[in-house]
């Protein structure tokens, strides 16, 4: 929704939903939901309804990934309106309660903002993850974001790839942000990586309150990585892997990979070279849910977006 | 120093994935297994150096993760079979027991016994040959129900640990240092077996005292404080009275109290917050060992 002028208006951003345990092993989106739902006093906001969720409590209970399927990629359409049967999978019929309280997806009585907390054994840093180039609420927000953290990096992944996005949890609510801050093993709460994150959302709900309040927040620019190709490892005819991230990738998220540069070694010490044309820049670099998926890294290129400036839409 | 002779280790086997979210030891193990062939060809043409011929034996072992799931208890009695009998003069030589940790620990060597003179003497090898990452010598005194006790089944054993490495995850460094690792214990074997003189000395190791568990609510149990950045990654430090344990939800440092310098390790490992254990505390405690030489029959 725009005006003649070069401000765009937007809709009120009220009810906001923090979730945790998307993932049931990635601790510290678990550690700091449940934290607030004992006492919200620090992710209280002025104008703001915010509730935070912990989306597969099952999963979350045994410290693991997911029970039936991955409750991060089940929000597909099929899925959301699949009927209330007997046999449905845990996270499908999870899925289906979660579009009911904070959906429907798609509809003007979603939720208004999503933030999904994740953690990643890659060495990415803070990273906020985005499904649009043009949701100014979002790009807005990740630049508030990225300039409050400073000098400490926030990178931004932009998925908006036809064949590789996926339907997320997040992706309920008509802002959908993925939070993902690594490299943390899975199972294991560590304190910088729990700080990071909770540093982030406290920019992110105060972005949010701002701009409930009526500031209008100048035209922008973000430097964003967009989504590629997906890189699997070598494997032998029976699906194993042959070989691991070279030494000199693991570790490189974010960092340029060139032809002839290394990229895996096999088990007998042989390197195998990145052949691409372009310069590429990997992320998701080794992580521990990405082998069953087929990934050993997500190629991206380097792409600044633009935003218009933006405020709240006058009743 | 004193001579020891001892009986030549015969039959070896070299265990991974004895918990299976461990991946370097499964893949080094595969790995050997696919070299094996070739191995075994060198062996056979070497034979007038070797007093006895050395069966290799391999085996990987894919376990589901749960300690508690009645399918351990069957394979547990499977692996005495197999490698065992535990305590009879049938079993299995020596176990190398290959692991992975969340803690930076680098490469650990576990023992449950401060007096067996093969192991404390690869140990001794192994850090005089790796450089790498500090290569450490832990003595554990733990029951013999847990999971490590794979290697007690035969009459010499130990276990390879090395971090820090997420699980399901297998990082080529930590992979390259495993593989060096094993491939020196067997390299030590190959030279004792066919007389090597090995000195005694010194080997200085790290003796468990006790284990430490997170700070958590009464009521619920949850964790309410995280291991300390301070301590973070810090395994085998030395920690004194007033040093940072833990950083609270709500910002406060809880500190080390105790009068004894003592070294914290498995800080933060990922398989023992259901264990209530955030980290150990060892004690440096010198071993010496005598100098061993194969008994000749």
């Amino acid at each position: 929704m725009s005006s003649r002028t070069n401000v765009s208006c937007l809709h009120e951003a009220k009810r906001v939903a923090i979730f945790g345990g998307t993932h049931g092993n990635e601790m510290s989106g678990i550690t700091l939901v449940n934290m607030w739902k004992q006492n919200s006093a620090e992710i209280e906001r002025n104008g703001l309804l915010i509730k935070p969720f912990i989306s597969n409590p099952k999963a979350v209970e045994k410290c693991t990934r997911y029970i039936d399927t991955d409750l991060n990629r089940a929000f597909t359409p099929e899925n959301l309106s699949a009927p209330d049967v007997e046999g449905l999978l845990y996270e499908v019929q999870r899925a289906k309660e979660i579009n009911r309280m904070f959906g429907h997806k798609g509809s003007s009585d979603a939720y208004d903002v999503i933030f999904d907390l994740h953690n990643t054994t890659s060495n990415m840093g803070s990273t906020l993850i985005l499904e649009s180039s043009t949701d100014l609420f979002n790009l807005q927000m990740v630049h508030y974001i990225k300039k409050a953290m400073a000098p400490h990096t926030c990178s931004v992944l932009l998925n908006e790839h036809p064949q590789l996005k996926y339907s997320t949890t997040r992706s309920v609510a008509k802002h959908p942000i993925g939070l993902e801050v690594g490299p943390q093993p899975q199972g294991v709460l560590r304190s910088n990586v729990f700080e990071s994150m909770r540093t982030i959302l406290k920019h992110a709900l105060d972005f949010n309150e701002f701009f409930n309040s009526g500031v209008e927040f100048p035209p922008c620019t973000v430097d964003v990585f967009r989504v590629q190709e997906r890189m699997d490892y070598p494997r032998d005819t029976n699906g194993n892997i042959t070989a691991m991230v070279h030494p000199h990738l693991q570790d490189c998220d974010w960092e340029p990979l060139n032809r002839g540069d290394p990229m895996f070694l096999t088990f007998d010490g042989r390197t195998i070279l990145y052949e691409g044309a372009n310069t590429v820049y990997p992320t998701f670099i080794n992580e521990a849910a990405y082998y069953e998926k087929q990934q050993a890294f997500t190629t991206t290129c380097r792409e600044i977006l633009a935003a218009n400036a933006i405020r709240k839409a006058f009743k | 120093m004193a001579l020891v002779f001892l009986p030549a280790l015969a039959r070896m086997a070299v265990c991974g994935g004895t918990h299976g979210n461990e991946l370097s030891g499964v893949y080094v193990v595969q790995e050997m297994e696919r070299q094996r062939k070739d191995l075994l060809d060198h062996y056979i043409d070497q034979n007038n150096f070797l007093n006895q011929a050395v069966n290799m034996f391999f085996s990987a072992v894919n376990c589901p993760i749960t300690d508690s799931s009645p399918y351990e208890v069957w394979r547990a009695q499977e692996l005495n079979n197999l490698l065992g009998l535990k305590g009879s003069t049938d079993a299995t030589d020596i176990i190398c027991d290959l692991h992975n940790t969340t803690s930076n620990m680098g490469l650990t060597l576990i023992h449950y016994t401060s007096s067996d003179w093969v192991t404390l003497h690869i140990c001794k090898y192994l850090q005089t040959k790796i450089t790498k990452v500090p290569v450490r010598v832990l003595v554990l005194d733990v029951p013999i129900s847990d999971a490590y006790s794979l290697e007690s089944v035969s009459k010499h054993g130990f276990s390879l640990e090395i971090g820090p490495q997420p699980h399901g995850v297998v990082r080529a460094d930590i992979y390259i240092i495993m593989k060096e690792a094993v491939d020196l214990t067997i390299d030590w074997i190959h030279k004792f077996n066919s007389g090597t003189v090995f000195e005694g000395g010194d080997v200085e190791t790290f003796k468990f005292i006790k284990s430490v568990d997170y700070p958590r609510d009464p009521e619920t149990r949850t964790l309410t404080a995280a291991i300390h950045p301070q301590l973070q990654d810090k395994d085998f430090c030395l920690l004194k009275r007033g040093d940072p344990l833990f950083l609270s939800f709500s910002g406060e440092t809880v500190n080390y109290k105790e009068e004894e310098t003592l070294h914290p390790f498995f800080i933060n490992e990922a398989a023992y917050y259901e264990k209530g254990i955030a980290f150990h505390l060892g004690k440096k405690m010198m071993l010496t060992i005598p100098t061993v030489q194969v008994q000749k029959d």
